[in-house]
């Protein structure tokens, strides 16, 4: 089949300003959302938006990135680039799903972590790496979908899930296609280059194995039907989630999909000595 | 009679790997070139050679630790004749088809004589038996792809179920760009290793050195039970370049350093070169089961 739009027009429609966000999707898919604020260690951080809901009548945790909706909102969530306060309220309310037994369904949408001065200070690295050490233990299944932009770590931070869901037009990469661009080519407006050999598309993660399936959007774009998209997100959430009912251990399940990323391309794979 | 032969082949072969990627061990008498002087890259003074080696690269007049390789760390780090490499023929590919990329691993592999940025081995420290990843910074700045997520993991196994502590000396600048997307995933693999063994109550020492940026330290770095850090170490998420350009200001001195990272909570001890054998030989009997007697 061939693609509606190239990956840079993927790039542009995944960051739209008025393409839906975390907030949209609780609003449209939970109901009772019960907001958790701060990390219980130094500072709340809006750039990441969490709590408890109802998903059909099924408490779960729900995390996700937010950018804000207008200029105000943008700058208190910091356009979607959390800091380590916004990593680590994540990992206090993915700790408590899994004591409380709820699965956990994390939104993906940020350009990736902030890169400041105090983000550095207050420990970004430990922070991300904190996150995905706790996705490693949760015992309760993570769903997590990326609707826009899955930049790098800052996304990888909430996105360790069971099943790892696309949106049609979002992308998912190790770094943004400038940035890729000024590092391989010291020349950032290469980026639409970038774009094509990046894999950074829905359907070149999905024959990576990175992602386990894709959510279809209208062709113009998420943000010129949003209500079409909320029914596909709620229908593919809801499929996913009776499937992760069906694992027993979703810890290992999340290893064993993990350990094994990029083993194809491997050239002789280490023999086990012990 | 026969353990004495393989443990003098083994550190003859170590020997061997550290001379291939240009390093010197202290005191090798091989060469006594005295005359020939290198300049301390920080504080520009005049170091002999053979100065350099017995010095462990660390610069006589201002402190200063030179990145060292992979191989030479080993020497410095594991007992002699004690290091045996593990799943050194494991490299990676050009999962992305990215243009010039097979080329240039081939090259590397020929120059610096490591399969990839990572090498991993099994010793003893003090006779204290350990698994040891070393990262090196001269094969694609120690960037992490497949590859190194795969020798890291692994190398975690082989401690959880050899019931062996885990020393891993990072250098890195972070994700492996022409691998892309699955570089990233590399830090996935390797937290969840590392939080693996280190539920089976397995001890992870990470050693910081310089530089340890990006996904490194957003993964496995970040994770020891102990952390330590050679002097005046670049270690953060974000590079300095890229944190200037969105704040639009100047870093102050020492930002990002090991010794800032202690002062903000992130790292135990800066430990010298000089002390860094010591120091883990102190660690491992400190965390010895059953009383310190070494295996």
């Amino acid at each position: 089949m061939a693609e509606l739009h190239t990956p840079a027009e993927k790039v542009a429609l995944a960051r739209h300003a008025g393409r839906p966000g975390t907030a949209d999707y609780i609003k449209a898919l939970f109901t009772d959302f019960f907001e958790q604020k701060g990390d219980r260690l130094y500072g709340e951080d809006a750039g990441i938006l969490g709590g408890i809901a109802m998903f059909h009548d099924r408490p779960v945790t729900v995390i996700g990135h937010r950018k804000g909706r207008n200029l105000e909102e943008n700058t208190r969530c910091n356009f979607g680039m959390p800091s380590p306060e916004g990593y680590r309220k994540a990992q206090r309310l993915m700790r408590q799903a899994d004591k409380f037994g709820r699965p956990i369904i994390t939104f993906i949408d940020t350009p990736g972590a902030y890169p400041g001065l105090e983000a550095e200070a207050h420990g970004q690295g430990e922070a991300i790496a904190r996150s995905l050490a706790v996705m490693s233990e949760l015992s309760v299944p993570l769903i997590a979908v990326v609707t826009g932009e899955g930049g790098s770590g800052g996304a990888l931070a909430l996105a360790m899930g069971n099943t790892v869901l696309m949106l049609e037009n979002a992308i998912y990469s190790v770094l943004s296609p400038e940035g890729f661009a000024s590092i391989l080519w010291k020349d950032s407006t290469r980026s639409a280059e970038a774009c094509d050999v990046m894999k950074l598309t829905a359907q070149d993660l999905e024959q990576l194995g990175v992602i386990d399936g894709i959510i279809p959007e209208p062709a113009e774009g998420a943000h010129a039907n949003p209500a079409d998209v909320f029914d596909a997100v709620d229908a593919a959430l809801q499929k996913a989630l009776r499937q992760a009912d069906r694992i027993s251990d979703p810890a290992a399940h999340r290893h064993k999909k993990f350990r094994t990323m990029g083993s194809a391309f491997l050239q002789e794979p280490g023999k086990d000595l012990f | 009679m026969l353990n004495e032969r393989f443990s003098d082949r083994r550190q003859r072969l170590l020997r061997l790997k550290v001379m291939r990627e240009g390093g010197r061990l202290p005191s090798s008498s091989r060469i006594d070139a005295p005359a020939i002087f290198e300049q301390c890259p920080a504080c520009g003074e005049a170091v002999s050679k053979r100065q350099w080696a017995d010095q462990l690269y660390v610069c006589p007049h201002c402190g200063h630790h030179r990145p060292i390789g992979a191989y030479q760390r080993l020497a410095l780090t594991l007992d002699s004749g004690t290091f045996q490499e593990l799943y050194d023929g494991l490299c990676g590919d050009n999962p992305l088809d990215f243009e010039g990329y097979d080329a240039k691993l081939e090259g590397l592999r020929r120059r610096t004589g490591l399969s990839e940025a990572v090498v991993t081995a099994k010793g003893r420290i003090g006779g204290w038996p350990a698994v040891v990843a070393v990262m090196d910074g001269r094969f694609l700045m120690g960037s992490m792809g497949v590859a190194v997520g795969e020798k890291v993991a692994l190398a975690t196994d082989t401690a959880r179920k050899a019931k062996l502590p885990l020393v891993i000396f990072c250098a890195s600048g972070g994700a492996r760009m022409q691998e892309g997307i699955l570089s990233l995933m590399q830090m996935a693999k390797t937290a969840e290793a590392i939080t693996r063994f280190q539920q089976a109550g397995g001890l992870y020492i990470a050693c910081l050195t310089h530089p340890t940026t990006g996904g490194v330290t957003a993964s496995f770095a970040s994770l020891g039970d102990i952390t330590l850090a050679e002097p005046k170490a670049l270690i953060g998420f974000a590079g300095p370049r890229v944190i200037e350009q969105t704040i639009g200001q100047k870093l102050p001195e020492g930002f990002q350093r090991s010794e800032y990272l202690e002062e903000h909570g992130f790292v135990d001890a800066v430990v010298p070169r000089g002390q860094m054998k010591s120091t883990l030989m102190q660690l491992l009997r400190l965390h010895a089961k059953g009383g310190a007697r070494r295996g």
